[in-house]
């Protein structure tokens, strides 16, 4: 008799997945990008951002919550997704204390102050980097690739010059930390798909949307070139997969989900083509974190027996 | 402490406008992006409120009741349009950073919120230190949020550089949502330092049940105390 029997109240847990678990999975998925991106920016030393971005945000959830008197929840991992997703959204050449800035401000701000983990109204990692790149606009828009200076490919698409797609496939393109490779991106999220993290409704909408969105309005017509070209370059792919996806941020409703992504790729595809820069999924998603209430509140499902004619 | 003394207290610390009453937000989140600016925000709004204070504490017993905002809107818009004339004779380069900001003086909750809720029930030179203090108020709060985000956004206070240069301003301070966080995290600061005093005084509530049974000072014996 080494089981106990609980007696509680609705609702029961009947799964054995836990967050510490769903964090585990996300941080493996994002391992792929991660060390891709190491690799590719080796001669930045992207290992000490990504490291020292990631560890100072366990740190700073762990000093909040001990400062506070709260229950320490570093064990769960979020803090240490948080951290790395940040990392994988700063260029390598970032001053290693800008990274643990940000860091600070995604964990101190934007996730404890609002009630910690389930708590937040937007993207821990994502509002981090909005706050870095309107602090440090330079340095956040400054891409070295193999040392040579220049812009990023959506950058050049933007103003028209020719690129090379394949290389932003494979990734050996400048960009941040985690986005420039879509194989080893997704690599992740397929092992995300097949451990049942998540789904495909959000990323699918919003990728989907999206070419719509520039097969219409990008000029070029359904070029597969140029649309190739804007999913693998800047964050989106980094972002349908792996930032629009998460729990705390995104509807809980199937029809909310399928609301949210067709929002993101509007949004993404109004910042790229019409907007001042290049690229804008991470304001596309933060912006998109706001309006998740208000798509919850439409497409609320009706319980069982309310509704419908009277007779 | 006497009565006079007690209002300048009152405006300074326990009512201070910005970071208890949080009145007069508009101002103070939109100007405050450098100290001077903040300072000369709040000297100009103190400035309005201690003469729009005296002018309607002598005219309480003529103005009508039924038109009294109408009466006070009057009597601040003409101080306002006095102190903007001489700001822009005198400060221009402060006339044209604050720019809009001078005219609104005229709705700010806290002229009219001192108009309507002490000037014109008290009389004259009571509601003149009362003016006094929440102008002050509202001038600290000012310049501290100003002070704080000139600091953290751009390395400088009062314009002049005292970080050193090798320090990278984060440029989100001066801008919007900088006036938030300094905001949220001055208010939060004092907040903590106030219940810090409470905490050692321990006062059981003088001004009768709130109903609010969590945090009374008298549990013990209490008829309205919910089971």
């Amino acid at each position: 008799m080494n089981e106990k029997l609980n007696i509680s109240s609705s609702p029961h847990v009947r799964d054995k997945i836990t967050t510490n678990k769903i964090m585990l999975y996300v941080l493996i998925g994002l391992m792929p990008a991660t060390i891709f991106g190491i690799y590719n920016f080796r001669n930045e030393h992207a290992w000490i951002l990504v490291l020292v971005t990631t560890f100072t945000a366990v740190l700073s959830e762990y000093l909040y919550e001990r400062l506070m008197h709260k229950p320490i929840t570093i064990g769960d991992l979020s803090a240490a997704v948080t951290g790395l997703l940040l990392a994988l959204n700063l260029p390598p050449t970032l001053p290693v204390w800008m990274g643990a800035l940000g860091s600070v401000f995604a964990i101190v701000v934007v996730k404890q102050l609002f009630g910690g983990l389930g708590q937040n109204f937007m993207n821990p990692a994502l509002a981090a980097r909005c706050f870095l790149l309107i602090s440090f606009t330079g340095r956040m828009t400054y891409f070295v690739y193999d040392g040579i200076t220049g812009a990023t490919p959506l950058a050049k698409l933007k103003a028209g010059e020719t690129i090379n797609t394949f290389d932003m496939m494979v990734g050996t393109i400048r960009g941040t930390i985690g986005e420039t490779s879509m194989f080893a991106i997704i690599i992740g999220a397929c092992f995300l798909l097949l451990m049942g993290v998540i789904d495909l409704r959000i990323p699918g909408t919003y990728i989907v949307t999206f070419v719509i969105f520039i097969s219409i309005f990008g000029g070029h017509g359904f070029d597969p070139q140029f649309i190739t070209a804007h999913l693998c370059g800047g964050g989106l792919m980094l972002g349908a997969w792996f930032m629009a996806t998460d729990y705390v941020t995104s509807p809980i409703t199937k029809t909310g989900q399928i609301l949210y992504g067709i929002c993101l790729g509007l949004l993404t595809g109004l910042f790229r083509l019409f907007g001042g820069s290049a690229e804008g999924v991470s304001y596309a998603i933060i912006i998109s974190n706001l309006l998740v209430p208000l798509i919850e509140k439409i497409t609320l499902p009706k319980p069982f027996g309310k509704g419908g004619e009277r007779v | 402490m006497n009565k006079y003394t007690e209002r300048l207290y009152n405006g300074l610390i326990k009512e201070n406008p910005t970071f208890v009453l949080m009145l007069g937000m508009c101002p103070t989140l939109a100007v405050t992006t450098s100290a001077i600016n903040g300072i000369g925000m709040g000297l100009s709004t103190t400035v309005v409120l201690i003469l729009s204070n005296m002018l309607i504490s002598m005219l309480r017993k003529i103005i009508p009741d039924s038109v009294r905002m109408p009466a006070f809107i009057v009597v601040v818009a003409s101080f306002v349009t006095m102190v903007q004339f001489l700001m822009e004779g005198f400060v221009p380069s402060l006339y044209d950073s604050l720019g809009i900001y001078i005219p609104l003086i005229v709705v700010n909750c806290i002229i009219l919120g001192r108009a309507e809720s002490y000037a014109s029930k008290n009389p004259v030179l009571l509601s003149v230190f009362d003016g006094i203090g929440m102008g002050l108020g509202f001038t600290i709060g000012l310049t501290s949020i100003g002070i704080v985000r000139e600091l953290i956004g751009a390395g400088k206070i009062f314009g002049f550089t005292v970080l050193p240069t090798s320090y990278e301003p984060i440029s989100i301070f001066i801008l919007a949502p900088g006036a938030f966080f300094v905001l949220a995290m001055l208010t939060a600061a004092q907040n903590k330092v106030k219940a810090g005093k409470k905490n050692k005084v321990q006062k059981p509530e003088e001004s009768g049940c709130s109903f609010n049974c969590a945090s009374c000072g008298s549990k013990m014996g209490c008829k309205e105390q919910e089971d």
